[in-house]
């Protein structure tokens, strides 16, 4: 048995389990720790249990118990009163209610700043440590740990609730708990850290926990079919463009799993967002892609979220059909000057319209905005050739 | 839990700022009237007191002992506190409810919601 691996998977649930049983994340956490420590020490020695979750969930109630006992301020504070100590072996697998979904909306709740979502979904649902959470975002260890306990005194102090959220709230929570599972996701998809992995198993801890919602489905599906492309974006520290990349490196697996994640979205009737954005990414991966489809579904999710960068890739995508010059137009009427990807895609317009000096001018500006050294080599790459 | 829920009017019309307040329809006006009401009426809502407008207020600081002095509300006149009430709620999640039901929430204004000690 991976131990590290069980650990990393059974965190998550048995911190959630026991948040429910003790109505205090810190005491919670501090206990689920101690256990896993236990289990770390004791496992590798004896044997793992018959039941690894009921032991851990076990061990780190009646850690708690004793930690409320010697410190009697907790005791009033906690539902843990009324909570008979038990024995490993009483709880099995069927007693343990499985409260993450309570977590992910306590953790994502809007009243907390975004970073702080973030920061205690890895935590507490990915099961990462605050040393790994605090290097994926550039910052000190003690630097997170604060964010973190800022966060769970927030929880408390403003009472936050425990709870999925009822139905007139879960659109909009369910929205925030999405947005923080996919920003972990990019953080990790620049090429920079590994969390792109830690979304997918989130990703797919809510799919498991809410199997209707088409838009956890459809966010599946984006994250996969990009996550399986990630080893082809990068060719000696330089981006590598869809068409360029080296199709013997995606992972077909991932893609076909993220395939049946988009058609169970399309099933449950979805048409949100991440759907869109999954369906354009699969469509992307084809042979040889259906660009009209692609321009229709760029505008119809620029339809839905406004966004001018969907904009622009409906233009590269009108461009593909054929009709460079609408795309230009298109391109122009946008109000994103200080984005690069503009002026790098009105560079690539301009070049095939074969006006040179002003693709030139266009690709000079976006070198002016760039702030990834891939990116970059990529811009000057295409502005050498236009040179030659 | 008690929260204090802080209602800062921002650009809302009042009857404090009466070319503002006389451009609503008396529908709309009533409708104000009637929300606060509502919301005075509901179980675990304390009342605050009703308020004179924030330039009627004075801000006092004391620094190196002394007693500073100054008019006006502590913030930015468009910012200022217009009113206030306690409620007393389950969770964090029903005092929001409660304060998106503030008139002033979505007319221009904003209510902050802080948990008070206890």
């Amino acid at each position: 048995m991976h131990l590290e691996q069980t650990f990393r998977d059974e965190w998550g649930r048995v911190l959630a389990t026991l948040i429910g049983i003790l109505g205090d994340f810190d005491l919670a956490e501090d206990a689920a720790q101690e256990a896993f420590a236990i289990a770390a020490e004791r496992w590798p020695r004896e044997g793992p249990p018959a039941n690894p979750r009921a032991w851990l969930v076990t061990t780190a109630r009646n850690r708690a118990i004793d930690r409320i006992r010697r410190d009697r301020t907790h005791a009033a504070k906690t539902r843990l009163l009324e909570v008979q100590e038990a024995t490993e072996d009483e709880v099995d697998d069927t007693t343990i209610r499985d409260e993450r979904l309570e977590l992910v909306f306590t953790c994502c709740h809007p009243a907390l700043a975004l970073e702080a979502q973030v920061a205690l979904t890895l935590r507490t649902l990915g099961g990462l440590a605050v040393e790994e959470i605090a290097r994926a975002f550039l910052v000190s260890d003690e630097t997170m740990a604060k964010r973190l306990v800022r966060a769970k005194r927030k929880i408390k102090v403003s009472g936050i609730p425990f709870r999925v959220p009822p139905p007139y709230q879960l659109p909009d929570r369910l929205d925030a708990v999405l947005a923080v599972v996919y920003l972990i996701f990019n953080e990790g998809y620049g090429g920079r850290n590994d969390l792109a992995a830690d979304a997918i198993r989130l990703g797919r801890a809510l799919a498991e926990l809410m199997p209707d919602e088409p838009e956890v489905h459809g966010l599946n599906a984006l994250m996969l079919v990009d996550d399986a492309r990630r080893d082809a974006r990068f060719a000696d520290g330089v981006v590598v463009l869809l068409d360029d990349q080296d199709r013997s490196l995606w992972d077909r697996d991932e893609i076909e799993a993220g395939r049946a994640a988009l058609e169970r979205a399309l099933a449950l009737g979805g048409r949100g967002q991440y759907l869109l954005q999954a369906a354009i990414a699969v469509l992307h991966v084809d042979e040889s892609p259906d660009w009209p489809q692609l321009e229709q579904l760029y505008g119809e999710l620029a339809r839905l979220t406004g966004s001018p960068v969907v904009e622009l890739n409906r233009a590269a995508a009108m461009a593909e059909t054929g009709d460079v010059e609408g795309a230009l137009a298109a391109v122009d009427g946008l109000e994103l000057d200080g984005y690069h990807y503009l002026h790098a895609t009105r560079a690539e317009l301009l070049r095939r319209l074969d006006r040179t000096d002003e693709a030139r001018v266009s690709y000079d500006r976006a070198l002016e905005l760039v702030h990834s050294d891939a990116e970059r080599r990529f811009l000057e790459q295409r502005l050498a050739e236009l040179s030659r | 839990m008690k929260y204090l829920l802080l209602i800062h009017q921002g650009d809302t019309p009042t009857p404090h700022t009466p070319e503002a307040w006389e451009r609503l329809s008396e529908e709309e006006r009533n409708a104000v009237y009637a929300a606060y009401k509502a919301i005075n009426e509901t179980p675990g809502v304390t009342p605050g007191v009703a308020m004179q407008p924030p330039e009627m207020a004075t801000t006092v600081r004391v620094q190196d002992g002394k007693t500073l002095t100054t008019d006006g509300p502590f913030v930015a006149v468009k910012e200022a506190l217009g009113g206030y009430f306690v409620f007393e709620a389950d969770d964090l999640d029903a005092a929001i409810e409660m304060a998106s039901r503030v008139p002033a929430a979505s007319m221009g204004g904003a209510v902050e919601v802080r948990p008070l000690v206890e």
